[in-house]
Protein backbone atom coordinates (compact mmCIF):
# COMPACT_ATOMS: atom_id res chain seq x y z
CA UNK A 1 0.00 0.00 0.00
CA UNK A 2 1.31 3.61 -1.00
CA UNK A 3 0.99 5.75 2.08
CA UNK A 4 2.38 9.16 0.19
CA UNK A 5 0.15 12.06 -0.46
CA UNK A 6 0.66 13.90 -3.44
CA UNK A 7 -0.50 17.44 -3.61
CA UNK A 8 -1.82 19.59 -6.55
CA UNK A 9 -3.34 23.24 -6.75
CA UNK A 10 -6.80 23.36 -7.68
CA UNK A 11 -7.23 24.83 -10.75
CA UNK A 12 -10.09 26.74 -10.18
CA UNK A 13 -8.27 29.23 -7.86
CA UNK A 14 -6.30 32.61 -8.10
CA UNK A 15 -3.31 33.73 -6.24
CA UNK A 16 -0.58 35.68 -6.16
CA UNK A 17 3.06 36.67 -3.97
CA UNK A 18 2.74 39.85 -2.13
CA UNK A 19 6.25 39.60 -0.79
CA UNK A 20 6.77 36.30 1.39
CA UNK A 21 3.46 35.79 2.15
CA UNK A 22 1.02 34.80 -0.38
CA UNK A 23 -3.00 35.48 -1.49
CA UNK A 24 -5.16 32.33 -2.58
CA UNK A 25 -8.43 33.05 -3.54
CA UNK A 26 -10.77 30.04 -4.19
CA UNK A 27 -13.51 30.76 -7.41
CA UNK A 28 -15.75 28.83 -5.71
CA UNK A 29 -16.82 30.61 -2.80
CA UNK A 30 -14.11 34.11 -3.36
CA UNK A 31 -12.90 33.55 0.12
CA UNK A 32 -9.22 34.80 0.08
CA UNK A 33 -6.62 33.31 2.14
CA UNK A 34 -3.23 34.64 2.94
CA UNK A 35 -0.40 32.46 3.47
CA UNK A 36 2.79 33.15 5.55
CA UNK A 37 6.34 32.53 4.31
CA UNK A 38 6.54 28.58 5.24
CA UNK A 39 3.40 27.59 3.87
CA UNK A 40 4.09 29.70 0.75
CA UNK A 41 6.91 27.72 0.14
CA UNK A 42 4.69 24.55 0.53
CA UNK A 43 2.10 26.17 -2.03
CA UNK A 44 4.54 26.46 -4.21
CA UNK A 45 5.97 23.42 -4.38
CA UNK A 46 3.49 21.43 -4.65
CA UNK A 47 2.43 19.72 -8.08
CA UNK A 48 1.24 16.78 -7.84
CA UNK A 49 4.17 14.61 -8.64
CA UNK A 50 6.29 14.84 -5.53
CA UNK A 51 5.00 13.65 -2.45
CA UNK A 52 3.79 16.14 0.78
CA UNK A 53 7.06 14.39 3.14
CA UNK A 54 9.59 14.79 0.58
CA UNK A 55 8.73 18.68 0.20
CA UNK A 56 9.01 18.64 3.38
CA UNK A 57 11.96 17.13 3.85
CA UNK A 58 13.77 18.84 0.50
CA UNK A 59 12.03 22.74 1.13
CA UNK A 60 11.16 22.97 4.68
CA UNK A 61 13.47 20.78 7.12
CA UNK A 62 16.28 22.57 5.43
CA UNK A 63 15.36 26.16 5.63
CA UNK A 64 13.88 26.24 8.92
CA UNK A 65 15.02 24.68 12.19
CA UNK A 66 11.66 22.61 13.07
CA UNK A 67 11.59 18.71 13.23
CA UNK A 68 11.05 16.58 10.33
CA UNK A 69 7.34 15.16 12.27
CA UNK A 70 6.35 18.05 13.49
CA UNK A 71 7.03 19.91 10.18
CA UNK A 72 5.24 17.15 8.62
CA UNK A 73 2.57 17.25 10.99
CA UNK A 74 2.00 20.58 10.33
CA UNK A 75 2.12 20.74 6.60
CA UNK A 76 -0.16 18.10 6.22
CA UNK A 77 -2.80 19.99 8.78
CA UNK A 78 -2.16 22.40 6.49
CA UNK A 79 -2.70 20.53 3.32
CA UNK A 80 -6.07 19.12 4.54
CA UNK A 81 -7.09 22.21 5.78
CA UNK A 82 -6.55 24.50 2.15
CA UNK A 83 -8.10 20.93 0.73
CA UNK A 84 -11.33 21.21 2.55
CA UNK A 85 -11.72 24.83 1.26
CA UNK A 86 -10.46 23.64 -2.40
CA UNK A 87 -8.04 25.22 -3.08
CA UNK A 88 -5.60 21.85 -2.95
CA UNK A 89 -6.07 18.22 -4.26
CA UNK A 90 -4.58 15.24 -2.49
CA UNK A 91 -5.01 12.24 -3.54
CA UNK A 92 -2.47 9.25 -2.86
CA UNK A 93 -1.17 8.65 -6.44
CA UNK A 94 0.61 11.28 -8.06
CA UNK A 95 -1.76 13.79 -9.86
CA UNK A 96 -1.05 14.46 -13.14
CA UNK A 97 -3.27 16.53 -15.32
CA UNK A 98 -2.69 19.84 -17.47
CA UNK A 99 -2.89 23.18 -15.10
CA UNK A 100 -1.67 21.07 -11.67
CA UNK A 101 1.31 23.53 -11.58
CA UNK A 102 -0.30 26.69 -12.56
CA UNK A 103 2.79 29.29 -13.71
CA UNK A 104 3.04 31.68 -10.64
CA UNK A 105 4.77 34.49 -10.08
CA UNK A 106 6.49 36.16 -7.59
CA UNK B 1 -14.26 45.44 1.89
CA UNK B 2 -13.17 42.92 4.29
CA UNK B 3 -10.41 42.78 7.03
CA UNK B 4 -7.99 40.84 4.71
CA UNK B 5 -8.32 42.34 1.75
CA UNK B 6 -7.79 45.30 3.17
CA UNK B 7 -4.67 44.30 4.88
CA UNK B 8 -3.15 43.26 1.43
CA UNK B 9 -4.41 46.62 -0.52
CA UNK B 10 -2.87 48.60 2.74
CA UNK B 11 0.81 46.35 1.93
CA UNK B 12 0.48 46.37 -1.91
CA UNK B 13 0.11 50.17 -1.66
CA UNK B 14 3.28 49.95 0.39
CA UNK B 15 5.25 48.02 -1.79
CA UNK B 16 4.19 49.31 -4.52
CA UNK B 17 2.52 46.63 -6.19
CA UNK B 18 -0.52 47.15 -8.45
CA UNK B 19 -3.00 44.55 -7.13
CA UNK B 20 -5.56 45.36 -9.47
CA UNK B 21 -6.00 45.78 -13.45
CA UNK B 22 -8.87 46.43 -15.50
CA UNK B 23 -7.93 45.59 -19.05
CA UNK B 24 -10.06 46.22 -21.75
CA UNK B 25 -10.11 43.78 -24.93
CA UNK B 26 -11.63 45.88 -27.69
CA UNK B 27 -14.45 48.96 -27.61
CA UNK B 28 -16.03 47.28 -30.05
CA UNK B 29 -19.52 46.31 -29.28
CA UNK B 30 -23.05 44.48 -30.46
CA UNK B 31 -24.82 46.99 -28.65
CA UNK B 32 -25.29 50.82 -29.16
CA UNK B 33 -25.96 51.85 -25.48
CA UNK B 34 -27.44 55.07 -25.58
CA UNK B 35 -24.58 56.21 -22.67
CA UNK B 36 -21.54 54.65 -23.68
CA UNK B 37 -18.93 56.71 -24.10
CA UNK B 38 -16.53 54.65 -26.58
CA UNK B 39 -15.72 54.48 -30.18
CA UNK B 40 -16.17 51.51 -31.44
CA UNK B 41 -14.04 51.57 -34.05
CA UNK B 42 -10.63 49.15 -34.00
CA UNK B 43 -8.15 51.82 -34.10
CA UNK B 44 -5.55 49.04 -33.72
CA UNK B 45 -5.86 46.57 -30.86
CA UNK B 46 -3.36 44.49 -29.14
CA UNK B 47 -2.43 41.47 -30.37
CA UNK B 48 -3.20 38.07 -29.06
CA UNK B 49 0.42 37.64 -28.66
CA UNK B 50 1.11 41.49 -27.44
CA UNK B 51 -2.40 40.63 -24.59
CA UNK B 52 -1.12 37.19 -23.81
CA UNK B 53 2.56 38.83 -23.05
CA UNK B 54 1.53 42.15 -21.25
CA UNK B 55 -0.76 39.12 -18.94
CA UNK B 56 2.83 37.66 -18.57
CA UNK B 57 4.33 41.06 -17.28
CA UNK B 58 1.50 42.24 -15.01
CA UNK B 59 1.32 38.80 -13.10
CA UNK B 60 5.41 39.44 -12.69
CA UNK B 61 5.02 42.94 -11.33
CA UNK B 62 2.74 41.33 -8.74
CA UNK B 63 -1.22 42.08 -9.94
CA UNK B 64 -4.08 40.06 -8.93
CA UNK B 65 -7.20 41.26 -9.49
CA UNK B 66 -7.83 41.36 -13.46
CA UNK B 67 -11.03 42.90 -14.90
CA UNK B 68 -11.44 41.76 -18.32
CA UNK B 69 -13.86 44.85 -20.32
CA UNK B 70 -14.83 46.31 -22.84
CA UNK B 71 -16.39 47.25 -25.51
CA UNK B 72 -17.92 43.52 -25.12
CA UNK B 73 -14.96 41.18 -24.54
CA UNK B 74 -16.51 38.35 -26.85
CA UNK B 75 -16.43 40.20 -29.98
CA UNK B 76 -13.06 39.51 -29.72
CA UNK B 77 -12.07 35.25 -31.45
CA UNK B 78 -9.17 35.38 -29.24
CA UNK B 79 -11.51 35.85 -26.00
CA UNK B 80 -10.89 32.37 -24.44
CA UNK B 81 -7.37 31.79 -25.86
CA UNK B 82 -6.78 35.43 -23.75
CA UNK B 83 -8.59 33.94 -20.47
CA UNK B 84 -7.08 31.21 -20.78
CA UNK B 85 -3.94 32.60 -20.50
CA UNK B 86 -5.02 34.81 -17.86
CA UNK B 87 -6.05 31.84 -15.54
CA UNK B 88 -2.33 29.67 -16.76
CA UNK B 89 -0.81 32.75 -14.66
CA UNK B 90 -3.09 32.66 -12.19
CA UNK B 91 -4.80 36.23 -11.67
CA UNK B 92 -8.46 36.69 -9.68
CA UNK B 93 -10.27 37.40 -13.02
CA UNK B 94 -13.54 39.08 -12.77
CA UNK B 95 -15.88 39.28 -16.50
CA UNK B 96 -17.79 42.81 -17.53
CA UNK B 97 -19.86 41.78 -20.62
CA UNK B 98 -23.14 42.11 -22.06
CA UNK B 99 -24.05 38.77 -22.16
CA UNK B 100 -25.82 38.68 -25.61
CA UNK B 101 -22.68 35.65 -26.91
CA UNK B 102 -22.70 33.77 -23.98
CA UNK B 103 -24.78 30.64 -24.96
CA UNK B 104 -24.56 26.69 -23.49
CA UNK B 105 -20.80 26.26 -24.91
CA UNK B 106 -19.54 29.53 -23.92
CA UNK B 107 -20.97 29.58 -20.10
CA UNK B 108 -19.43 25.93 -20.00
CA UNK B 109 -16.37 27.09 -20.46
CA UNK B 110 -16.09 30.34 -18.58
CA UNK B 111 -16.75 27.91 -15.64
CA UNK B 112 -14.37 26.08 -16.78
CA UNK B 113 -11.58 28.62 -16.56
CA UNK B 114 -12.43 28.98 -12.93
CA UNK B 115 -13.25 32.89 -13.15
CA UNK B 116 -14.07 34.33 -10.30
CA UNK B 117 -17.46 36.73 -11.51
CA UNK B 118 -19.10 37.87 -14.22
CA UNK B 119 -20.15 40.84 -14.27
CA UNK B 120 -23.44 41.56 -17.15
CA UNK B 121 -25.23 45.28 -17.64
CA UNK B 122 -29.04 45.17 -16.64
CA UNK B 123 -30.88 48.82 -17.73
CA UNK B 124 -34.15 47.69 -16.65
CA UNK B 125 -36.28 44.51 -16.06
CA UNK B 126 -38.97 45.64 -19.11
CA UNK B 127 -37.46 44.47 -21.98
CA UNK B 128 -38.48 47.91 -24.17
CA UNK B 129 -36.84 49.66 -21.52
CA UNK B 130 -33.72 47.79 -21.65
CA UNK B 131 -33.26 47.44 -25.32
CA UNK B 132 -34.13 51.48 -26.00
CA UNK B 133 -31.34 52.01 -24.07
CA UNK B 134 -28.89 48.84 -25.54
CA UNK B 135 -30.57 49.64 -29.40
CA UNK B 136 -30.50 46.06 -29.65
CA UNK B 137 -34.16 44.20 -29.92
CA UNK B 138 -34.00 41.11 -27.55
CA UNK B 139 -30.82 42.23 -26.05
CA UNK B 140 -32.54 41.71 -22.30
CA UNK B 141 -33.69 38.10 -23.20
CA UNK B 142 -30.46 37.25 -24.23
CA UNK B 143 -28.50 38.93 -21.02
CA UNK B 144 -31.29 37.38 -19.00
CA UNK B 145 -30.56 33.76 -20.86
CA UNK B 146 -26.95 34.35 -20.52
CA UNK B 147 -27.22 35.12 -16.30
CA UNK B 148 -29.28 31.82 -16.37
CA UNK B 149 -26.65 30.02 -18.11
CA UNK B 150 -23.75 30.93 -15.67
CA UNK B 151 -25.82 30.78 -13.05
CA UNK B 152 -26.38 27.22 -13.83
CA UNK B 153 -22.70 26.59 -13.39
CA UNK B 154 -22.75 28.15 -10.04
CA UNK B 155 -20.41 31.11 -10.93
CA UNK B 156 -21.04 34.34 -9.24
CA UNK B 157 -22.90 36.67 -11.68
CA UNK B 158 -23.45 40.89 -10.68
CA UNK B 159 -26.27 42.26 -12.25
CA UNK B 160 -24.85 46.16 -13.02
CA UNK B 161 -27.65 48.85 -13.51
CA UNK B 162 -26.09 52.11 -14.83
CA UNK B 163 -29.07 54.39 -13.69
CA UNK B 164 -30.19 57.44 -16.38
CA UNK B 165 -33.22 59.01 -16.97
CA UNK B 166 -34.37 56.32 -19.16
CA UNK B 167 -34.82 53.61 -16.42
CA UNK B 168 -34.00 55.70 -13.06
CA UNK B 169 -37.81 54.15 -11.45
CA UNK B 170 -36.74 50.77 -12.51
CA UNK B 171 -33.89 49.56 -10.10
CA UNK B 172 -36.42 47.95 -7.66
CA UNK B 173 -37.31 45.71 -10.91
CA UNK B 174 -33.63 44.88 -11.84
CA UNK B 175 -33.13 44.19 -7.87
CA UNK B 176 -35.84 41.83 -7.74
CA UNK B 177 -34.62 40.23 -11.20
CA UNK B 178 -31.14 40.09 -9.75
CA UNK B 179 -32.81 38.19 -7.05
CA UNK B 180 -34.77 35.50 -8.84
CA UNK B 181 -31.59 34.72 -10.74
CA UNK B 182 -29.52 34.05 -8.08
CA UNK B 183 -27.10 37.15 -9.07
CA UNK B 184 -25.71 39.83 -6.97
CA UNK B 185 -27.14 43.36 -7.77
CA UNK B 186 -25.23 46.74 -8.24
CA UNK B 187 -25.57 49.92 -8.72
CA UNK B 188 -24.28 53.53 -10.42
CA UNK B 189 -25.68 56.38 -10.45
CA UNK B 190 -23.35 58.24 -12.70
CA UNK B 191 -22.90 58.72 -16.69
CA UNK B 192 -19.74 60.26 -17.57
CA UNK B 193 -18.74 62.16 -20.50
CA UNK B 194 -17.44 60.01 -23.82
CA UNK B 195 -14.06 59.42 -25.22
CA UNK B 196 -14.29 62.45 -27.82
CA UNK B 197 -15.05 64.78 -24.96
CA UNK B 198 -18.14 65.60 -25.97
CA UNK B 199 -20.43 65.88 -22.93
CA UNK B 200 -24.21 65.73 -24.25
CA UNK B 201 -24.57 61.96 -22.86
CA UNK B 202 -24.60 63.58 -19.43
CA UNK B 203 -27.65 65.32 -20.10
CA UNK B 204 -28.88 61.63 -19.63
CA UNK B 205 -27.90 61.58 -15.79
CA UNK B 206 -30.38 61.26 -13.10
CA UNK B 207 -31.32 64.48 -11.72
CA UNK B 208 -31.31 65.00 -7.55
CA UNK B 209 -34.87 63.94 -6.56
CA UNK B 210 -33.86 60.19 -8.12
CA UNK B 211 -30.11 60.65 -6.30
CA UNK B 212 -31.80 61.21 -2.92
CA UNK B 213 -33.93 58.06 -3.27
CA UNK B 214 -31.61 55.99 -4.07
CA UNK B 215 -29.21 57.22 -1.63
CA UNK B 216 -32.08 56.51 1.08
CA UNK B 217 -33.06 53.20 0.22
CA UNK B 218 -32.02 50.67 3.25
CA UNK B 219 -31.46 48.16 0.82
CA UNK B 220 -28.79 49.52 -1.17
CA UNK B 221 -26.70 51.87 0.94
CA UNK B 222 -27.11 49.58 4.79
CA UNK B 223 -27.67 52.00 7.53
CA UNK B 224 -29.22 55.85 6.22
CA UNK B 225 -28.95 57.54 8.23
CA UNK B 226 -25.11 56.99 8.90
CA UNK B 227 -24.82 56.94 5.23
CA UNK B 228 -26.85 60.45 4.91
CA UNK B 229 -25.22 62.08 8.07
CA UNK B 230 -23.92 65.70 7.25
CA UNK B 231 -19.89 65.72 7.05
CA UNK B 232 -17.99 67.58 9.82
CA UNK B 233 -15.45 68.42 7.56
CA UNK B 234 -11.87 66.81 6.95
CA UNK B 235 -9.32 66.33 10.01
CA UNK B 236 -5.91 66.31 10.09
CA UNK B 237 -5.50 62.76 8.85
CA UNK B 238 -8.13 63.43 6.06
CA UNK B 239 -5.85 65.85 4.57
CA UNK B 240 -3.39 63.06 4.40
CA UNK B 241 -5.89 60.94 2.49
CA UNK B 242 -5.33 59.57 -0.70
CA UNK B 243 -9.03 59.94 -2.96
CA UNK B 244 -8.22 56.72 -4.52
CA UNK B 245 -6.83 53.48 -4.98
CA UNK B 246 -6.19 54.78 -8.96
CA UNK B 247 -1.93 54.85 -9.57
CA UNK B 248 -1.79 53.69 -6.53
CA UNK B 249 -2.37 49.76 -6.42
CA UNK B 250 -4.61 49.61 -9.82
CA UNK B 251 -4.90 50.87 -13.07
CA UNK B 252 -6.11 50.45 -16.45
CA UNK B 253 -5.36 48.93 -19.96
CA UNK B 254 -6.83 50.33 -22.95
CA UNK B 255 -7.07 47.91 -25.99
CA UNK B 256 -4.58 50.01 -27.90
CA UNK B 257 -1.80 49.32 -24.33
CA UNK B 258 -2.71 52.50 -23.25
CA UNK B 259 -1.99 52.82 -19.34
CA UNK B 260 -4.09 55.04 -17.35
CA UNK B 261 -4.56 55.40 -14.03
CA UNK B 262 -8.24 53.87 -13.83
CA UNK B 263 -10.53 53.59 -16.90
CA UNK B 264 -12.65 56.43 -15.56
CA UNK B 265 -8.83 59.01 -15.44
CA UNK B 266 -7.94 59.19 -18.92
CA UNK B 267 -4.46 60.78 -18.07
CA UNK B 268 -2.01 59.02 -20.42
CA UNK B 269 0.43 57.33 -18.41
CA UNK B 270 2.51 55.00 -21.03
CA UNK B 271 1.79 52.34 -23.72
CA UNK B 272 2.82 49.02 -23.05
CA UNK B 273 3.54 48.82 -27.15
CA UNK B 274 6.57 51.22 -26.42
CA UNK B 275 7.32 50.37 -22.47
CA UNK B 276 7.30 47.82 -20.12
CA UNK B 277 4.56 46.82 -17.53
CA UNK B 278 6.51 47.16 -14.89
CA UNK B 279 8.58 50.33 -16.09
CA UNK B 280 5.61 52.79 -16.86
CA UNK B 281 4.00 51.42 -13.11
CA UNK B 282 7.02 52.07 -11.70
CA UNK B 283 8.41 55.49 -13.37
CA UNK B 284 5.75 57.04 -15.28
CA UNK B 285 5.89 60.80 -14.46
CA UNK B 286 2.02 60.82 -14.89
CA UNK B 287 1.13 57.50 -12.20
CA UNK B 288 3.87 59.44 -9.86
CA UNK B 289 1.98 63.16 -10.08
CA UNK B 290 -0.97 61.17 -9.49
CA UNK B 291 0.49 59.21 -6.07
CA UNK B 292 1.47 62.44 -4.97
CA UNK B 293 -2.08 64.19 -4.36
CA UNK B 294 -3.58 64.27 -0.67
CA UNK B 295 -6.24 65.97 0.35
CA UNK B 296 -4.11 68.51 1.41
CA UNK B 297 -3.04 69.44 -2.09
CA UNK B 298 -6.64 69.92 -3.25
CA UNK B 299 -7.31 73.90 -2.73
CA UNK B 300 -11.12 73.67 -2.51
CA UNK B 301 -12.03 69.73 -1.39
CA UNK B 302 -9.28 70.47 1.70
CA UNK B 303 -11.73 73.71 2.97
CA UNK B 304 -15.01 71.55 1.83
CA UNK B 305 -17.20 70.34 4.72
CA UNK B 306 -17.33 67.17 2.64
CA UNK B 307 -13.70 66.46 2.44
CA UNK B 308 -13.01 63.89 4.80
CA UNK B 309 -16.20 61.81 3.69
CA UNK B 310 -16.36 62.59 0.04
CA UNK B 311 -16.14 59.81 -2.40
CA UNK B 312 -14.57 62.44 -4.92
CA UNK B 313 -13.37 60.96 -8.23
CA UNK B 314 -10.32 61.99 -9.31
CA UNK B 315 -10.85 61.02 -12.70
CA UNK B 316 -14.09 62.84 -13.14
CA UNK B 317 -12.00 65.91 -11.48
CA UNK B 318 -9.19 65.55 -14.54
CA UNK B 319 -11.72 65.03 -17.23
CA UNK B 320 -13.27 68.90 -15.79
CA UNK B 321 -10.01 69.55 -15.82
CA UNK B 322 -8.05 69.99 -12.69
CA UNK B 323 -7.16 66.32 -11.31
CA UNK B 324 -6.66 68.14 -8.15
CA UNK B 325 -10.01 70.00 -8.33
CA UNK B 326 -13.36 69.11 -7.02
CA UNK B 327 -16.19 67.05 -9.63
CA UNK B 328 -19.01 68.54 -10.00
CA UNK B 329 -20.60 65.27 -9.86
CA UNK B 330 -19.45 63.98 -6.90
CA UNK B 331 -20.46 67.58 -5.16
CA UNK B 332 -23.94 67.01 -6.71
CA UNK B 333 -24.21 63.46 -5.30
CA UNK B 334 -22.61 64.37 -1.52
CA UNK B 335 -25.25 67.35 -1.83
CA UNK B 336 -28.03 64.74 -2.41
CA UNK B 337 -26.80 62.38 0.15
CA UNK B 338 -26.54 65.16 2.99
CA UNK B 339 -28.28 68.14 2.11
CA UNK B 340 -25.28 70.25 2.15
CA UNK B 341 -23.79 71.83 -0.71
CA UNK B 342 -20.01 71.56 -1.23
CA UNK B 343 -17.48 74.50 -1.16
CA UNK B 344 -17.33 73.83 -5.14
CA UNK B 345 -21.59 73.83 -5.66
CA UNK B 346 -21.90 77.29 -3.08
CA UNK B 347 -19.06 78.72 -5.11
CA UNK B 348 -20.80 77.79 -8.59
CA UNK B 349 -23.79 79.34 -7.57
CA UNK B 350 -22.46 82.48 -5.95
CA UNK B 351 -20.59 82.85 -9.77
CA UNK B 352 -23.44 81.38 -11.82
CA UNK B 353 -20.69 79.45 -13.67
CA UNK B 354 -21.62 76.52 -16.02
CA UNK B 355 -19.85 73.65 -15.62
CA UNK B 356 -16.71 74.27 -18.09
CA UNK B 357 -16.46 72.18 -20.87
CA UNK B 358 -13.78 68.62 -21.44
CA UNK B 359 -10.18 70.47 -20.93
CA UNK B 360 -7.92 67.66 -20.79
CA UNK B 361 -4.62 68.47 -18.69
CA UNK B 362 -2.21 66.50 -19.41
CA UNK B 363 1.07 66.69 -17.46
CA UNK B 364 3.31 65.04 -20.07
CA UNK B 365 1.18 64.44 -22.95
CA UNK B 366 2.12 61.13 -24.85
CA UNK B 367 -0.32 61.71 -27.43
CA UNK B 368 -1.15 64.48 -29.86
CA UNK B 369 -3.91 67.04 -28.47
CA UNK B 370 -7.45 65.72 -29.57
CA UNK B 371 -6.16 62.15 -29.80
CA UNK B 372 -6.94 61.36 -26.01
CA UNK B 373 -9.01 58.18 -25.47
CA UNK B 374 -10.98 58.59 -22.62
CA UNK B 375 -13.03 55.56 -21.48
CA UNK B 376 -14.96 55.57 -18.80
CA UNK B 377 -16.86 52.28 -16.92
CA UNK B 378 -18.47 50.80 -19.55
CA UNK B 379 -20.43 48.57 -16.63
CA UNK B 380 -21.71 50.06 -13.61
CA UNK B 381 -19.90 50.45 -9.98
CA UNK B 382 -21.41 49.87 -6.94
CA UNK B 383 -23.28 53.10 -5.11
CA UNK B 384 -20.89 55.46 -5.56
CA UNK B 385 -22.30 58.19 -3.22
Amino acid sequence: MNDKRYVARSTTIASRALGEETMVMSAADSTLFTLDEMATVIWESVNGITPIEEIVRNKICTRYAVAPEVALREAEAFVDKLAGHGLLLVSDKPIARPGASPKESR
Amino acid sequence: MSVLIGEMAAKALKMGVPLSVQLDLTYRCNERCIHCYLDHADHGEMTTAEITDLLDQMADAGVFYLTISGGEILMRRDFFQILEHARERTFCVKLKTNGVLIRKKEAARIHALGVESVQISIYSHRHEVHDAVTKMPGSLRQSIEAVRLLRAHGLHVVLANVLMKQNAADYHGVRALAAELGAKFIIDPTITPMMDGDRSILNLNVDEAALREVFRNQALVGNVEEFCTPPQGPDENALDMLPCSAGHTACYVSPYGDIYPCVQFPLPSGNVRRTKFAEIWRHSPQLNEVRSITLRDMPACSQCTHGGTCTRCPGLAYMEGNMRGPSYQDCEKSFARTGIPSENLKSRKASSRPIPPLQLVQIQGLRPAGHTLMPKPSEAEAVNA
